[in-house]
């Protein structure tokens, strides 16, 4: 079957599995029902143990839905040393569902998934070599993307049922009160990991940092908790984020981000209050830069940013700029470090942040995104996932979910290396087009023609250069010519699910 | 691509002509002249390799309507009749000689073009030249090397090798290239073209790069020789016009309209006579102003 994208859904595994074709990113106003963990009840007094190996015999079993967070991302322990138990100890059938997969896991991953422990795998993404293995056919099941809000729905509706949660924090206290932000591996907000705590039938916390009882501020509660682990060492903080991020000196991605500024500062939703969430990579960075200099000079300020956070967004919180900053994650020690100290800066969790079906996230309320794309098509569809050689490497994250914002900016540079970015149609959809709404690369921005609303308000400034998409795809082809189509078997690997849980598009085993 | 001879040059943006990624982004970044560089960026190893790259960027390369400047390798070195004789086949705007030191080099030079332009079926002078000054000897010739051919774009001061020849280096305060600077000046000014200030490299010094720009500027070259890209928007800033000078240069443009509109040859504006000097003052003020977005299509004011 073909779904609203144009893309081709393998039909068995469709019905097979009771999945649905995505159809639009109009969410509507569905009823759901939510469900609820089993708890076995305690007073609290035996949650201590010393010994890893006796919470995993006691909690685990074969077949099992096992999760973890991700916030440690490369600097995390807590993975690796639960999973080296768990195939020591030939568990077997087990599901895969944290909130993202990093580097540091990978092999793990692999070696479980070789070894009949791992069967099935939900993420957010997954980069390296474990998406090179997952992409060759490593994985007989197909793993499910999911973004940060649609992992949060379909935990809170039962979609992924998670009988054990393995949480890392950098601190807790004997009964589980714990929280991001202190200690020697700190990474701030704890909101992916908060829905794993709430929903999952068994909760493990796993700590080098035991302290007296209550510990507070008590992101996770202790009464969400069954056992606290202390292990010796949690993470690496050297590797959870660099200390403080530093500002791109690549004059094409400060091209881009002042563009992009450009397209912020002259939009409609660009007024006292507005709000804005930008990611961490070099452009994103430089438009915080930008966007700060262009709020001071025409006296405006932000009611909040959102997303993953940095350390010059947590700045602007510091300025006065920023009055709230809603942080689901923190992308490096300054702005992990300032959630501590700045009671504006408010831990969210997942569903908070993003969740589809809820009574309103803050995506809802959230007027400006600023997101990056592997490739954008002429249609405004946008890779997250794949990249030029067809294989796994990227993560949905937050893309689709922060895509909801009343204007969404992509930036991209127009080729990457040999290979263009804007192109006839992207490898793998993960935000459809439909709610994308501008497209800022060095050689002009393009904008949906969906919006002739923002395509009549940027038209009238001089400086912008507004162009076709399929003008700027022309562009890049003439650069890099056209590629050969990339060749795939008829397996499935993964299925990239949108915000309701219907499917967007799959990735197909890539030829040998 | 022909070679104009009068344009906006606020901004020449040196790129090494062996660096494929810099080449083919050199356009998007608003600089009035791009130089592709065959000499000093690359080694001696690669300069065959750099010729063809640059050759075929000319070629197919999206500069975004950039003023493209060649700089070939020296009268004195091995690279030099390749050098012509590809950008002359590539039709390059404009070709720059580097360590200029007479008229007869630049003579030799055009000379050169117009073989390589027969042989490549290019049309006779539509390519301009311009000369790198880098030496005592360059300054003191500046003249008759401003002079020495109609095809002549402009000079440039280089900074770096003119200080080693006169036994200094850079001072931040610039006070060893005051002689160079006034004087390639001045001899560009005599022979009507254009006069480019040398290369600021200390990226991390902003506040050292607007002093030496705004000096330049007031001592009225036409722009700036640079290493990055993002110099272009501070060199910008320092020449654009102020909102005063736009309204100024906006009445004198409608004074001659006026004028011409009576069929009177004399113009006035606020009953003062408007000379030739202000009226081409005014129309560099505008031309300015527009490639700065700073004025709209109707010639409103519209920079903040």
């Amino acid at each position: 079957m073909e779904n609203k994208v144009k893309r081709n859904l393998p039909d068995n595994l469709m019905s097979e599995m009771g999945l649905k074709p995505f159809e639009t990113v109009d969410i509507g106003n569905p009823e759901v029902n939510r469900v609820a963990p089993k708890v076995r009840v305690t007073t609290g007094a035996d949650k201590v143990v010393n010994s890893l190996e006796e919470v995993i015999k006691r909690t685990v079993q074969d077949g099992m839905t096992i999760s973890f967070h991700h916030h440690f991302r490369n600097g995390d322990f807590a993975f690796n040393k639960v999973m080296d138990l768990i195939i020591k100890l030939g568990y077997k059938n087990l599901t895969l569902a944290p909130s993202s997969l990093t580097g540091i896991m990978n092999d793990k991953v692999i070696e479980a998934i070789k070894k009949g422990v791992i069967t099935d795998i939900t993420s957010s993404g997954m980069r390296g070599s474990l998406g090179d293995f997952i992409s060759h056919g490593g994985l007989k099941k197909p793993v499910i993307f999911r973004s940060h809000g649609n992992r949060a729905r379909s935990i809170e509706e039962g979609e992924i049922k998670i009988d054990v949660a393995f949480l890392g924090v950098p601190n807790a206290d004997p009964a589980g009160n714990a929280n991001g932000q202190e200690g020697d591996a700190i990474f701030g907000s704890l909101g992916y990991a908060l829905i794993d705590a709430q929903y999952a039938n068994k909760v493990v916390l796993l700590t080098d940092n035991i302290v007296d009882y209550p510990n507070t501020p008590a992101s996770i509660k202790q009464t969400q908790v069954d056992y606290v682990v202390k292990v010796d060492q949690i993470g690496d903080a050297d590797k959870i984020g660099s200390g403080a991020t530093r500002f791109t000196k690549d004059p094409k991605e400060l091209k881009i981000a002042q563009m992009v500024n450009q397209v912020i500062v002259n939009s409609p939703y660009y007024k006292e209050g507005f709000s804005f969430q930008t990611g961490s990579g070099g452009a994103a960075l430089a438009v915080t830069r930008y966007l700060r200099q262009s709020m001071i000079n025409d006296g405006i300020t932000a009611s909040f940013a959102l997303g993953g956070i940095t350390k010059p967004t947590t700045d602007l919180l510091d300025e006065g700029l920023v009055k709230k900053v809603m942080d689901v994650q923190d992308f490096d020690k300054g702005a992990a470090a300032s959630m501590a100290k700045n009671k504006d800066q408010q831990e969210i969790d997942a569903s908070w942040y993003a969740d589809p079906h809820n009574k309103g996230a803050v995506v809802n309320n959230l007027d400006i995104a600023i997101l990056s794309a592997l490739q954008i098509d002429t249609d405004f569809n946008v890779n997250v996932m794949t990249g030029s050689d067809g294989v796994i490497r990227g993560a949905i994250g937050g893309h689709q979910d922060a895509a909801s914002a009343k204007m969404t900016i992509i930036t991209a540079p127009l080729v990457r290396g040999r290979n263009a970015t804007v192109v006839p149609a992207v490898e793998t959809v993960v935000t459809p087009g439909d709610s994308i709404d501008v497209l800022v690369t060095e050689r002009g921005i393009a904008i949906n023609p969906k919006r002739p609303d923002l395509l009549a308000a940027f038209s009238k400034v001089t400086n912008l250069n507004i162009i076709d998409i399929k003008e700027l795809q022309k562009m890049a082809e003439q650069q890099v010519g056209s590629p050969k189509a990339l060749e795939y078997t008829d397996n499935t690997v993964a299925l990239i699910q949108y915000r309701d849980g219907s499917i967007i598009d799959t990735i197909k085993q890539v030829k040998e | 691509m022909t070679y104009v001879k009068n344009r906006l040059r606020r901004t020449m943006m040196f790129v090494p002509g062996n660096n494929p990624s810099m080449i083919k982004d050199a356009g998007i970044y608003g600089a009035d002249s791009i130089m592709l560089d065959l000499e000093d960026a690359v080694s001696l190893t690669e300069k065959d390799a750099a010729r063809m790259l640059v050759y075929n960027a000319i070629k197919t390369v999206d500069f975004g309507g950039a003023e493209i400047v060649v700089r070939i390798n020296g009268q004195d070195t091995p690279f030099y009749d390749e050098d012509v004789k590809a950008m002359v086949r590539a039709g390059v705007d404009v070709i720059r000689l580097p360590k200029t030191e007479s008229a007869a080099m630049i003579q030799k030079l055009v000379k050169d073009m117009e073989v390589a332009e027969e042989e490549y079926g290019v049309e006779k002078g539509s390519i301009g030249v311009m000369a790198a000054i880098e030496s005592a000897k360059g300054v003191l010739n500046a003249p008759e090397i401003a002079t020495a051919t109609p095809l002549m774009m402009g000079l440039a001061v280089s900074g770096e090798d003119y200080t080693a020849d006169m036994h200094t280096r850079r001072y931040p305060d610039g006070r060893e290239l005051e002689f160079a600077r006034n004087m390639v000046l001045q001899a560009a000014r005599a022979a009507d073209v254009y006069a480019f200030d040398t290369v600021f490299s200390n990226m991390n010094d902003p506040e050292g790069f607007y002093r030496e720009t705004n000096y330049i500027y007031e001592l009225g070259y036409d722009g700036k020789s640079l290493v990055n890209p993002r110099q272009i928007e501070m060199v910008n800033k320092v020449f654009n016009p102020t909102k005063d000078e736009i309204e100024n240069a906006i009445a004198v443009q409608s004074a001659i309209r006026e004028a011409k509109a009576k069929g009177s040859g004399v113009i006035s504006m606020n009953g003062k006579m408007v000379d030739k000097p202000v009226v081409e003052k005014a129309n560099r003020v505008i031309e300015t102003a527009k490639a700065s977005s700073l004025i709209d299509e109707e010639g409103n004011y519209i920079g903040k």
